[in-house]
């Protein structure tokens, strides 16, 4: 027999102020089942609890319903308050009488009548409620980072610093990502490979981090705890234990012309057998398959094996498959830039002189192409004059994305100083939309731009970019003095929107992680779980969450790395209880809830009697992936399969309850 | 059995609270936990007012609701069913909300069939930002179904 017990809350005003509590209470009373009904000020607050738990002692309740705010408030609250009294958690339902009763209607009789009702739902869900056991899943206590970048390096370096084992897989040869293929960075004009080649290094080096450059993820399957991860360590065509680093291949490489090199953003060539820049961590060259004699001419040319002196190419290397299996992943895939040559009017890709931002950092970093020496691309030049545009792409829902990329009003600020102190008696024009400069330090670097190093910030859009007699006249609006203005300019920096990194919504679907029609990876709660995405075990850090700077991207490296550290400090994972359960007596094995199980969580399960002959086969649910939707409850012909905490009969109750 | 006991007894009891009569049409909405649910809490956070004539079911997922809970709201007498989920692409569970669609689109034509006024059931995207969403769509639901006959014509309502 039922023994259930209502609470009714006042919250104060809150309630009781729109809701007939006395009355909601009464009703409850008269419901059979319900062995105490009480009404309370503050149910959440210390003597509330322990008058719950009280009532729960001494009528040994079997069930529990709080008629109060909603149960994403406090619904743990209460459950932990009946655990203490031996009560199994799931005991224990809220009807939702504040966020969608009182606050939200005028008329006391019928609010009233409406949080009688609700009560009443849950008074019979209760009566419903089986008892259900948290599941505890085994840790494999190694983690994978995914993207080696600032974010992605400063989650491998917390990690690993934290005692605990870690993968870092690189796409590209070396990692360092973005971060280092910037000159200085804002608001302090800190070298950026100064900053960055360290941690690289460190990351390299850590007997706890295991780095795979020119890598991709092959395949992910399982779940928190058992992720098991198929590696593909693209062939570099280098025996990495005997190589040196020392250069004389790509010396020697003949191909020195017509391959453009993608980490200076086609700004100069690379060789076939390259490293892409000389800080590269590892330093251990690649061998571009694509474009190698090699491999075109027939096996004529191995120049470069010629010049090696340790002899470690080897063009017949392939592409070798890692196997890893690990308790928790980092996702920080970071960014790309947009395509802006769909603004006409700007000539990018038209004309030689109209760079992108992060071209231009290239040409002012010392390891660029320009050796650190601004020469515009057209004629080798220096430029006096440069002509910054601001949102190119960005904050345009029209033609590129309504967000804004949030970086770009501080670097073009850092250009514009770069600029004054490398090319001296030299102006710099911005045009820009708004200035975004919130972050310590930032405000004050934008005057510092404007006002020591004399950049010209001019509050409107350019509306045509052409080429004249070796100029680039830039013509646009200054709408804060309402003026059309016309600039000759040797050069013009886009601030280019950012994009997510190319191929990360196919990581994403490989890792069963959600992401925003822009394919930005998207955490589990915008303000509260930033750190985590929406699938337990996986974390996000870095600009593959949407525009963020290098303090942001560090601090959301770390963020996940806590979350690791802290997922890995306890024996086993704890998942909710209210998971998907077969009966394997009428479960005929059609598999229709594998069709529709967005987590690969249902398996097959063969029952066999004590001789090993088989029985019958039947659905399995894994209990660390599945996640309790209940799509597959609905998939089920033979109703076979249910929800805990939702059952089919729970839910038809609810209904009746409403019955008019 | 237990179960059965208190239905009878609440069935003769009748309940002078609940809202009955045909003026004001008892609606009821299957949300799930993640998106609408947490709209229409915000809508109260919000201190929003709308109709109260809508009684709210909540579940796991868009993808738990299976047809016949439908069937079932109509048959113990609601005079509208929404069903309210996370929006395309934002399902907490990757795909519950498509599958729900693609029962929904389905499952509509057979409730024409058995006489339900199509009117009577709405389907829509309410995500936890969107709690003015959720205030318009109940209360234009409310007034659409108010605009209604009291008399459904569905082979499930008590004559």
């Amino acid at each position: 027999m039922a023994r259930i017990g209502v609470f009714v809350c006042w919250c104060g005003s809150n309630i009781a102020g729109t809701v007939d509590v006395e009355k909601v209470r009464e009703e409850a009373a008269k419901i059979p089942g319900v062995v105490s009904a009480v009404d309370y000020k503050y149910m959440c607050s210390d003597p509330g609890q322990n008058s719950l738990r009280n009532v729960i002692k001494e009528k040994n309740l079997t069930g529990v319903v709080l008629a109060a705010c909603s149960p994403h408030m406090h619904e743990n609250t209460f459950r932990k308050a009946a655990v203490k009294e031996g009560l199994n958690p799931y005991f224990v339902e809220i009807a939702n009488i504040r966020e969608q009763v009182s606050w939200v209607h005028e008329d006391k009789e019928r609010a009233t009548a409406k949080a009688v009702d609700l009560m009443k739902m849950m008074v019979e869900k209760v009566k419903r409620d089986r008892p259900i056991e948290d599941v505890r899943v085994p840790l494999n206590k190694k983690a994978l980072v995914i993207g080696g970048g600032i974010a992605g390096i400063q989650a491998a370096l917390d990690i690993a610093n934290g005692g605990v084992e870690v993968i870092l897989v690189e796409k590209e040869p070396s990692i360092g990502g973005r971060m280092i293929q910037l000159d200085e960075t804002f608001p302090t004009l800190d070298c950026s490979s100064c900053i960055m080649t360290p941690k690289m290094v460190e990351a390299n080096q850590h007997p706890n981090i295991k780095l795979y450059t020119y890598s991709e993820i092959e395949d992910v399957s399982g779940y928190i705890g058992n992720f098991k991860i198929k590696i593909r360590k693209k062939t570099k065509s280098v025996v990495e234990k005997d190589c040196t680093g020392c250069g004389e291949c790509w010396n020697a490489c003949p191909m020195h012309k017509n391959v453009k090199s993608e980490f200076n953003l086609n700004l100069s060539e690379r060789t076939a057998i390259y490293v892409p820049f000389p800080q590269a961590v590892p330093l251990i060259p690649v061998l571009d398959r694509s474009v190698c004699l090699h491999y075109k001419k027939g096996g004529k040319c191995q120049k470069c094996l010629d010049a090696c002196g340790p002899k470690c190419i080897d063009f017949s290397l392939q592409d070798e498959i890692i196997e890893e299996t690990v308790g928790a992943i980092v996702a920080s895939t970071g960014y790309d830039l947009m395509d802006t040559s769909m603004y006409g009017e700007y000539g990018y890709g038209k004309f030689k002189d109209v760079v992108s931002g992060l071209q231009f950092e290239r040409l002012l970093s010392a390891s660029g192409p320009t050796e650190g020496v601004i020469k515009r691309p057209s004629d080798g030049k220096t430029p006096q004059t440069i002509v910054f545009v601001q949102c190119v792409g960005s904050r345009d829902p029209e033609k590129g994305v309504p967000y804004c990329s949030k970086v770009c009003c501080m670097y073009t600020a850092k250009h514009a100083k770069l600029f004054a102190h490398k090319v001296h008696g030299s102006q710099s024009y911005v045009f820009y939309i708004d200035i975004r400069s919130t972050s310590k330090g930032y405000e004050e670097f934008v005057r510092g731009a404007m006002e020591q190093d004399g950049a010209v910030y001019l509050r409107g859009r350019v509306s045509k970019i052409y080429e004249d007699d070796g100029k680039l006249i830039v013509k646009g609006a200054d709408t804060l003095s309402g003026n059309q203005v016309e600039i000759a300019a040797d050069m013009v920096v886009l601030a280019t929107g950012v994009l997510p990194k190319k191929g990360s919504d196919k990581l994403a679907q490989m890792l069963g992680i959600s992401y925003d029609k822009y394919g930005f990876l998207t955490e589990s709660h915008p303000k509260l779980r930033p750190a985590e995405s929406s699938t337990a075990g996986i974390f996000l850090a870095g600009m593959a969450q949407g525009p963020r700077d290098i303090p942001e991207s560090v601090v959301s490296g770390s963020a996940a790395a806590s979350k690791i550290l802290g997922l890995f400090s306890k024996s086993e994972y704890e998942v909710e209880g209210t998971i998907a359960n077969v009966n394997e007596a009428t479960c005929v094995a059609c598999f229709y809830c594998q069709r529709v199980c967005a987590y690969s969580a249902i398996s097959r399960k063969e029952i066999k009697d004590r001789s090993g002959k088989l029985i019958k086969v039947v659905a399995n649910v894994n209990p660390g992936l599945c996640t309790g939707c209940g799509a597959c409850v609905n998939a089920c012909f033979s109703k076979s399969i249910d929800v805990k905490g939702f059952m089919d009969d729970q839910i038809y109750a609810e209904i009746k309850s409403l019955a008019v | 059995m237990e179960g059965k006991d208190v239905e009878k007894e609440k069935q003769e009891e009748g309940s002078e609270l609940s809202a009955g009569n045909q003026s004001e049409p008892r609606l009821i909405a299957f949300v799930c936990n993640w998106c609408t649910y947490n709209g229409a809490d915000l809508a109260g956070t919000s201190r929003m007012k709308y109709s109260d004539n809508v009684r709210v079911i909540k579940l796991p997922c868009t993808g738990r609701i299976d047809p016949l809970f439908i069937v079932e709201a109509f048959k113990k007498g609601a005079k509208g069913v929404l069903v309210s989920g996370c929006h395309p692409g934002d399902c907490h569970y990757t795909s519950g909300n498509y599958h729900s669609r693609r029962k929904y689109a389905t499952f509509r034509d057979l409730l024409g069939y058995l006489g339900v006024d199509l009117n009577r059931v709405e389907f829509s995207w309410i995500s936890a930002s969107e709690g003015n969403k959720w205030v318009a769509v109940i209360n234009e639901f409310t007034d659409k179904i108010k605009s209604l006959p009291a008399q459904t014509t569905d082979i499930f309502t008590k004559k």
